[in-house]
Protein backbone atom coordinates (compact mmCIF):
# COMPACT_ATOMS: atom_id res chain seq x y z
CA UNK A 1 0.00 0.00 0.00
CA UNK A 2 1.31 3.42 -0.80
CA UNK A 3 0.81 6.79 -2.45
CA UNK A 4 3.41 9.11 -3.94
CA UNK A 5 3.36 12.53 -5.56
CA UNK A 6 6.50 13.28 -7.55
CA UNK A 7 7.93 15.34 -10.39
CA UNK A 8 9.99 12.55 -11.88
CA UNK A 9 8.74 9.78 -14.16
CA UNK A 10 7.96 6.28 -12.88
CA UNK A 11 8.98 2.85 -14.17
CA UNK A 12 5.93 0.59 -14.28
CA UNK A 13 7.92 -2.65 -14.29
CA UNK A 14 10.05 -1.59 -11.33
CA UNK A 15 6.98 -0.46 -9.36
CA UNK A 16 5.17 -3.77 -9.91
CA UNK A 17 8.28 -5.80 -9.03
CA UNK A 18 8.73 -3.87 -5.79
CA UNK A 19 5.04 -4.23 -4.91
CA UNK A 20 5.02 -7.99 -5.42
CA UNK A 21 8.52 -8.74 -4.11
CA UNK A 22 8.66 -11.78 -1.84
CA UNK A 23 4.93 -12.49 -2.08
CA UNK A 24 3.29 -15.61 -3.42
CA UNK A 25 -0.31 -14.85 -2.44
CA UNK A 26 -0.89 -12.47 -5.37
CA UNK A 27 -2.71 -14.01 -8.31
CA UNK A 28 -3.50 -10.85 -10.28
CA UNK A 29 -1.82 -7.49 -10.80
CA UNK A 30 -3.61 -4.72 -12.68
CA UNK A 31 -1.84 -1.52 -13.69
CA UNK A 32 -3.38 1.62 -15.13
CA UNK A 33 -1.20 4.37 -16.60
CA UNK A 34 -2.53 7.80 -17.51
CA UNK A 35 -0.58 9.51 -20.30
CA UNK A 36 -0.58 13.10 -21.62
CA UNK A 37 -2.40 13.29 -24.99
CA UNK A 38 -1.51 15.72 -27.76
CA UNK A 39 -5.06 17.01 -28.02
CA UNK A 40 -7.96 17.87 -25.73
CA UNK A 41 -11.51 18.83 -26.74
CA UNK A 42 -10.37 19.00 -30.35
CA UNK A 43 -7.50 21.42 -29.75
CA UNK A 44 -3.79 20.55 -30.03
CA UNK A 45 -1.83 20.36 -26.75
CA UNK A 46 1.91 21.03 -26.59
CA UNK A 47 2.22 20.45 -22.84
CA UNK A 48 0.78 21.02 -19.40
CA UNK A 49 1.63 21.98 -15.86
CA UNK A 50 0.15 19.97 -13.02
CA UNK A 51 -0.37 21.86 -9.77
CA UNK A 52 -1.40 20.25 -6.49
CA UNK A 53 -2.10 20.96 -2.82
CA UNK A 54 0.87 19.44 -0.96
CA UNK A 55 -0.29 17.55 2.11
CA UNK A 56 -3.95 17.34 1.17
CA UNK A 57 -3.11 15.50 -2.04
CA UNK A 58 -1.29 12.72 -0.20
CA UNK A 59 -4.08 12.53 2.41
CA UNK A 60 -6.81 12.25 -0.23
CA UNK A 61 -4.90 9.63 -2.20
CA UNK A 62 -4.33 7.62 0.99
CA UNK A 63 -8.03 7.91 1.85
CA UNK A 64 -9.10 6.71 -1.60
CA UNK A 65 -6.64 3.83 -1.37
CA UNK A 66 -7.93 2.86 2.08
CA UNK A 67 -11.52 2.93 0.72
CA UNK A 68 -10.52 0.52 -2.06
CA UNK A 69 -8.91 -1.76 0.52
CA UNK A 70 -12.21 -1.92 2.43
CA UNK A 71 -14.24 -2.74 -0.69
CA UNK A 72 -12.00 -5.42 -2.23
CA UNK A 73 -9.57 -8.01 -0.88
CA UNK A 74 -6.35 -6.36 -2.07
CA UNK A 75 -2.93 -7.76 -1.25
CA UNK A 76 -1.28 -4.51 -2.31
CA UNK A 77 -1.94 -1.25 -4.09
CA UNK A 78 -0.02 1.81 -5.22
CA UNK A 79 -0.85 5.27 -6.56
CA UNK A 80 1.87 7.43 -8.11
CA UNK A 81 0.86 10.85 -9.48
CA UNK A 82 3.22 13.27 -11.19
CA UNK A 83 3.21 17.06 -10.85
CA UNK A 84 5.06 19.85 -12.64
CA UNK A 85 5.73 20.25 -16.35
CA UNK A 86 4.60 17.40 -18.65
CA UNK A 87 4.54 16.94 -22.42
CA UNK A 88 2.47 14.72 -24.73
CA UNK A 89 3.52 11.11 -24.30
CA UNK A 90 4.64 11.63 -20.69
CA UNK A 91 3.18 9.47 -17.93
CA UNK A 92 0.87 11.29 -15.50
CA UNK A 93 -0.51 8.71 -13.12
CA UNK A 94 0.05 5.08 -12.19
CA UNK A 95 -2.38 2.88 -10.29
CA UNK A 96 -1.42 -0.68 -9.36
CA UNK A 97 -3.70 -3.15 -7.61
CA UNK A 98 -2.85 -6.70 -6.61
CA UNK A 99 -5.27 -9.36 -5.43
CA UNK A 100 -5.69 -13.11 -5.33
CA UNK A 101 -8.07 -12.93 -8.30
CA UNK A 102 -8.46 -10.59 -11.25
CA UNK A 103 -11.98 -9.30 -10.58
CA UNK A 104 -11.00 -7.46 -7.41
CA UNK A 105 -7.82 -6.08 -8.97
CA UNK A 106 -9.63 -4.77 -12.09
CA UNK A 107 -12.51 -3.25 -10.12
CA UNK A 108 -10.27 -1.65 -7.50
CA UNK A 109 -8.02 -0.07 -10.14
CA UNK A 110 -11.03 1.48 -11.87
CA UNK A 111 -12.43 2.69 -8.54
CA UNK A 112 -9.10 4.28 -7.58
CA UNK A 113 -8.92 6.20 -10.86
CA UNK A 114 -12.56 7.33 -10.75
CA UNK A 115 -12.20 8.55 -7.19
CA UNK A 116 -8.85 10.24 -7.47
CA UNK A 117 -10.12 12.19 -10.50
CA UNK A 118 -12.91 13.74 -8.43
CA UNK A 119 -11.23 14.05 -5.00
CA UNK A 120 -7.46 14.46 -5.22
CA UNK A 121 -6.50 18.17 -5.41
CA UNK A 122 -4.64 18.33 -8.73
CA UNK A 123 -5.19 20.97 -11.43
CA UNK A 124 -4.01 20.82 -15.04
CA UNK A 125 -3.07 23.88 -17.03
CA UNK A 126 -2.55 23.07 -20.69
CA UNK A 127 -0.87 25.09 -23.40
CA UNK A 128 -1.11 24.78 -27.16
CA UNK A 129 1.59 25.04 -29.86
CA UNK A 130 0.89 28.81 -29.89
CA UNK A 131 1.82 29.00 -26.19
CA UNK A 132 -1.71 29.98 -25.13
CA UNK A 133 -2.56 28.56 -21.70
CA UNK A 134 -5.87 27.47 -20.23
CA UNK A 135 -6.99 25.61 -17.12
CA UNK A 136 -8.61 22.26 -17.82
CA UNK A 137 -12.27 22.19 -16.78
CA UNK A 138 -13.60 19.32 -14.66
CA UNK A 139 -15.76 16.93 -16.68
CA UNK A 140 -19.26 15.98 -15.60
CA UNK A 141 -18.51 12.48 -16.86
CA UNK A 142 -15.77 12.13 -14.21
CA UNK A 143 -18.27 13.02 -11.50
CA UNK A 144 -20.72 10.45 -12.86
CA UNK A 145 -17.98 7.80 -13.07
CA UNK A 146 -17.26 8.24 -9.35
CA UNK A 147 -20.97 8.36 -8.44
CA UNK A 148 -21.70 4.94 -9.88
CA UNK A 149 -19.56 3.43 -7.09
CA UNK A 150 -21.81 5.20 -4.57
CA UNK A 151 -24.81 3.58 -6.27
CA UNK A 152 -23.07 0.21 -6.13
CA UNK A 153 -22.41 0.49 -2.38
CA UNK A 154 -25.97 1.72 -1.76
CA UNK A 155 -27.32 -1.37 -3.53
CA UNK A 156 -25.12 -3.68 -1.50
CA UNK A 157 -26.17 -2.27 1.88
CA UNK B 1 -9.81 34.69 14.43
CA UNK B 2 -6.51 34.44 12.57
CA UNK B 3 -6.38 31.79 9.85
CA UNK B 4 -4.23 30.86 6.88
CA UNK B 5 -6.00 30.94 3.53
CA UNK B 6 -4.60 29.12 0.49
CA UNK B 7 -5.59 29.59 -3.15
CA UNK B 8 -4.91 27.18 -6.00
CA UNK B 9 -4.99 27.12 -9.81
CA UNK B 10 -7.12 29.92 -11.36
CA UNK B 11 -8.39 31.01 -7.94
CA UNK B 12 -4.74 31.75 -7.06
CA UNK B 13 -4.20 33.58 -10.35
CA UNK B 14 -7.30 35.73 -9.89
CA UNK B 15 -6.60 36.67 -6.26
CA UNK B 16 -2.95 37.22 -7.14
CA UNK B 17 -1.64 35.27 -4.16
CA UNK B 18 -0.98 31.67 -3.18
CA UNK B 19 -1.61 32.20 0.52
CA UNK B 20 -2.22 34.82 3.17
CA UNK B 21 -2.96 35.03 6.88
CA UNK B 22 -6.13 36.98 7.65
CA UNK B 23 -8.04 38.08 10.74
CA UNK B 24 -11.63 37.08 10.19
CA UNK B 25 -14.33 39.30 11.72
CA UNK B 26 -16.41 37.67 14.50
CA UNK B 27 -19.52 37.24 12.33
CA UNK B 28 -17.73 34.91 9.92
CA UNK B 29 -18.76 31.40 10.96
CA UNK B 30 -18.91 29.22 7.84
CA UNK B 31 -16.98 28.67 4.63
CA UNK B 32 -19.70 30.57 2.75
CA UNK B 33 -19.25 33.47 5.20
CA UNK B 34 -15.50 33.49 4.46
CA UNK B 35 -16.21 33.69 0.73
CA UNK B 36 -18.71 36.55 1.24
CA UNK B 37 -16.18 38.40 3.40
CA UNK B 38 -13.30 37.85 0.95
CA UNK B 39 -15.44 39.25 -1.89
CA UNK B 40 -15.65 42.57 -0.02
CA UNK B 41 -11.84 42.89 0.09
CA UNK B 42 -11.30 43.93 -3.51
CA UNK B 43 -12.17 43.38 -7.17
CA UNK B 44 -9.63 40.56 -7.52
CA UNK B 45 -11.48 38.55 -4.83
CA UNK B 46 -14.89 39.45 -6.27
CA UNK B 47 -13.64 38.16 -9.62
CA UNK B 48 -12.16 34.93 -8.16
CA UNK B 49 -15.44 34.07 -6.42
CA UNK B 50 -17.76 35.57 -9.03
CA UNK B 51 -19.39 32.35 -10.21
CA UNK B 52 -21.43 31.03 -7.27
CA UNK B 53 -20.80 27.42 -6.32
CA UNK B 54 -17.84 26.87 -8.65
CA UNK B 55 -14.97 27.36 -6.21
CA UNK B 56 -14.46 24.40 -3.88
CA UNK B 57 -13.13 24.55 -0.32
CA UNK B 58 -11.14 22.48 2.14
CA UNK B 59 -10.75 22.98 5.90
CA UNK B 60 -7.46 21.70 7.27
CA UNK B 61 -6.95 19.72 4.06
CA UNK B 62 -10.36 18.00 4.03
CA UNK B 63 -13.07 18.71 1.42
CA UNK B 64 -16.04 20.61 2.88
CA UNK B 65 -19.35 22.11 1.72
CA UNK B 66 -20.03 25.88 1.88
CA UNK B 67 -22.14 25.49 5.02
CA UNK B 68 -19.31 23.91 7.03
CA UNK B 69 -18.34 25.67 10.28
CA UNK B 70 -14.83 27.11 10.32
CA UNK B 71 -14.58 26.94 14.11
CA UNK B 72 -11.09 25.75 15.07
CA UNK B 73 -9.81 25.65 11.48
CA UNK B 74 -6.14 26.54 10.99
CA UNK B 75 -6.08 26.39 7.20
CA UNK B 76 -8.80 27.17 4.65
CA UNK B 77 -8.17 26.43 0.97
CA UNK B 78 -10.11 27.56 -2.10
CA UNK B 79 -9.71 25.95 -5.52
CA UNK B 80 -11.51 25.01 -8.75
CA UNK B 81 -12.99 21.53 -9.27
CA UNK B 82 -10.06 19.11 -9.41
CA UNK B 83 -8.69 17.83 -12.73
CA UNK B 84 -6.03 15.24 -11.90
CA UNK B 85 -5.61 11.72 -13.19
Amino acid sequence: MGVRVQREDFDIGAEVSRLAAGRTDIGAVVTFTGVVRDENSGGPIAGMTLEHYPGMTEQELARVEADAGKRWPLQASLIVHRVGALRPGDNIVLVVTASAHRQAAFAAAEFLMDYLKTRAPFWKKEFGPDGKEHWVEARDSDGRAAERWEDASARRS
Amino acid sequence: MSVKILYFAWVREKTGKAEEVVDLPPGVKTVADVVAWLKTRGPEYAEAFARPGVVRAALDQTHVQPGASIAGAREIAFFPPVTGG
